[in-house]
C-alpha cells in the first residue's frame, strides 16, 4: 500500500518541480489556515514570475506578503488585498498585476476547476467592473455572467490532521479555501500539524479525501493572528 | 439629531426576526449583533465559513483558527457549524441567508450600490460583498446620509464602480430609513429631531414623501 503514502520529509521535496512562471493556488483566509511553511519555502527557492490565486495576499512580513519584496509574484487573483503596504506600492506602480475577483466566485472557480467543470454562470458581478468582457446570459429572467474555472500547477494547503494517505481534517475556520484549493492543483501539497496511520481517522469525519493530495508534510506553525480582538473575562 | 453608529445598528436590529440567519458586514453592521432584541434568536453567518458566530473571546479563549470575515478572533455559539468557502457562498448565492446588512459609499434610485472601490484611492477589493448583494433578497444598507462635507450619497446614479446592480431595496442612514422601489427613494422614517426638509436637502436622487413621516422608534 506504500503507493498511497503521500508523506515527504523535507520542504525541498514538498515543493520539487516548482519553476518560474507557474501558477499556484493557496488556501487560507487572511492569515488563518495559510500554508505558511510552504510559502516560506517558495521565498527560499526564489521562484519568480508566479501567478498566485488566493483570497488575500498576506501582510508585509508574513504569508504570501513574504514573496513581494523579491518581486516573485507577477500576478495575483484575489478578493481582498488591503492589508499590505508593499502590495499596494507594487500594484499602484504596475509591477504587480491584480485581478480582483468576488470571494464566492473565487471559491467556485476552484471548486469547478477541481471538479472538471470549465465554467459556470453566476449573478455575482453582473453590471459591475467584474462583468467586463464576460459572456452574459439570461436564465429565468435574470442576468448571469460566465466565469471560468481555475486549475493551477501547484495547490498549497494547510490542514490540521492527516493520515499517511492524505485524508485530511481541517480545524475551525482554518478550513476556508483549503478543501477547494486541494482539488484544483495538478500537484497538491499539504502541510499538517499531525500525521497518523491510515485507519486512525474516522472515515465519516474526513473533509478532503486523499485522492486529491500528492504530497504531505508535517510541520509546526506560527499561526499569527491578524486582528486579535477580545472581551474582558466575565463580560 | 443624526443617529450615532450604535443607534443605526439598534434600528437595524429591530428588523431581525426569530430564527433568522443573518450576515453582518464590517463596520456599523457588525454592531447590530449587540442590539438583538430580547426573545429573538438569530444565527450569524461569517462568510469565511462559520454559521453561529459568538462574542469576541476572552484572552484565554483566543484561537488563531477561529476568526470572522473581518479577521477578528471570535467564538462559536452552541449549534454552530463550520464549512468551506464554496459552501459558505452556496448559502449566500443560493438565497438561504434571511438578512444581509452591509455598508456602502453610494446607493442610487435604481437600487445600485457602490461599496468597494474608489478609483485611484482605495483599491482593496470587494471580498464577499458582490456575492452578498447579488445573492440576498433582503438587504439593508447602512451608511451616513451624506459625506462630512455635505455631499449626497443617495444619488440618481452611482458615480463609483458598482458592487451590484438593482439589488438594494432598503437603506438606513443616520438621518432616515428609506425604501427603494420603481426607480425612486421613498422616505419611511426619519431620525428623531431630523426634519423632512433636512433629509430632502441631503438626498440627490428623487425622494418621495407621502403623508406624515414618523420618527424612528427604538
Amino acid at each position: 500500500m506504500s503507493g498511497f503514502d503521500k508523506v515527504v520529509h523535507s520542504y525541498e521535496e514538498a515543493m520539487a518541480g516548482l519553476t518560474d512562471n507557474m501558477t499556484i493556488i493557496s488556501g487560507g483566509f487572511g492569515l488563518c489556515g495559510i500554508p505558511e511553511n510552504l510559502i516560506s519555502e517558495i521565498k527560499h527557492k526564489g521562484t519568480r514570475g508566479l501567478t498566485l490565486i488566493s483570497n488575500n495576499c498576506g501582510v508585509d512580513d508574513f504569508g504570501l506578503g513574504l514573496l513581494l519584496p523579491a518581486r516573485q509574484i507577477r500576478k495575483i487573483i484575489a478578493s481582498y488585498v488591503g492589508e499590505n503596504a508593499e502590495f499596494e506600492r507594487q500594484m499602484m506602480s504596475g509591477e504587480l498585476s491584480v485581478e480582483l475577483t468576488p470571494q464566492g466566485t473565487l471559491a467556485e472557480k476552484m471548486r469547478a476547476g477541481g471538479a472538471g467543470i470549465p465554467a459556470f454562470y453566476t449573478a455575482t458581478g453582473v453590471g459591475t467592473p467584474v462583468a467586463e468582457g464576460k459572456d452574459e446570459r439570461q436564465f429565468n429572467g435574470r442576468s448571469y455572467i460566465l466565469e471560468e474555472a481555475i486549475v493551477a500547477d501547484f495547490a498549497l494547503v494547510k490542514a490540521w490532521k492527516a493520515d499517511r494517505y492524505g485524508n485530511l481534517i481541517f480545524r475551525k475556520t482554518a478550513r476556508n479555501f483549503n478543501p477547494l484549493a486541494a482539488t484544483a492543483g495538478k500537484i497538491t501539497v499539504v502541510e499538517v500539524e499531525e500525521i497518523v496511520e491510515p485507519g486512525q481517522l474516522d472515515p465519516d469525519e474526513i473533509h478532503t479525501p486523499g485522492i486529491y493530495v500528492n504530497r504531505l508534510i508535517q510541520s509546526t506553525f506560527e499561526k499569527r493572528i491578524e486582528q486579535r480582538t477580545t472581551r474582558a473575562a466575565g463580560e | 439629531m443624526a443617529l450615532t453608529r450604535d443607534q443605526i445598528a439598534q434600528r437595524v436590529a429591530l428588523e431581525l426576526q426569530d430564527g433568522f440567519y443573518v450576515n453582518l458586514g464590517i463596520g456599523i453592521p457588525t454592531r447590530v449583533a449587540n442590539f438583538i432584541p430580547q426573545g429573538i434568536d438569530v444565527m450569524l453567518q461569517s462568510e469565511n465559513g462559520l454559521l453561529g458566530m459568538g462574542a469576541f473571546p476572552t484572552e484565554a479563549e483566543v484561537d488563531a483558527d477561529l476568526i470572522n470575515a473581518g479577521k477578528q478572533t471570535v467564538t462559536m455559539v452552541a449549534g454552530a457549524s463550520i464549512f468551506d468557502s464554496a459552501e459558505s457562498f452556496a448559502m449566500i448565492r443560493g438565497g438561504h441567508v434571511d438578512l444581509t446588512v452591509l455598508g456602502a459609499f453610494e446607493v442610487d434610485v435604481n437600487g445600485n450600490i457602490a461599496s468597494y472601490m474608489i478609483p485611484g484611492k482605495l483599491i482593496k477589493g470587494m471580498g464577499g460583498a458582490m456575492d452578498l448583494v447579488a445573492g440576498a433578497d433582503n438587504i439593508i444598507v447602512t451608511m451616513t446620509h451624506a459625506s462630512k462635507h455635505g455631499a449626497a450619497k443617495l444619488l440618481s446614479h452611482c458615480t463609483l464602480p458598482l458592487t451590484g446592480k438593482g439589488c438594494i431595496k432598503k437603506v438606513l442612514t443616520d438621518l432616515a430609513f428609506i425604501e427603494i422601489k420603481a426607480g425612486k427613494f421613498h422616505l419611511l422614517e426619519r431620525a428623531p429631531g431630523v426634519s423632512v426638509d433636512e433629509i430632502i436637502k441631503l438626498t440627490q436622487g428623487e425622494l418621495v414623501i407621502s403623508g406624515e413621516i414618523p420618527e424612528m422608534q427604538f
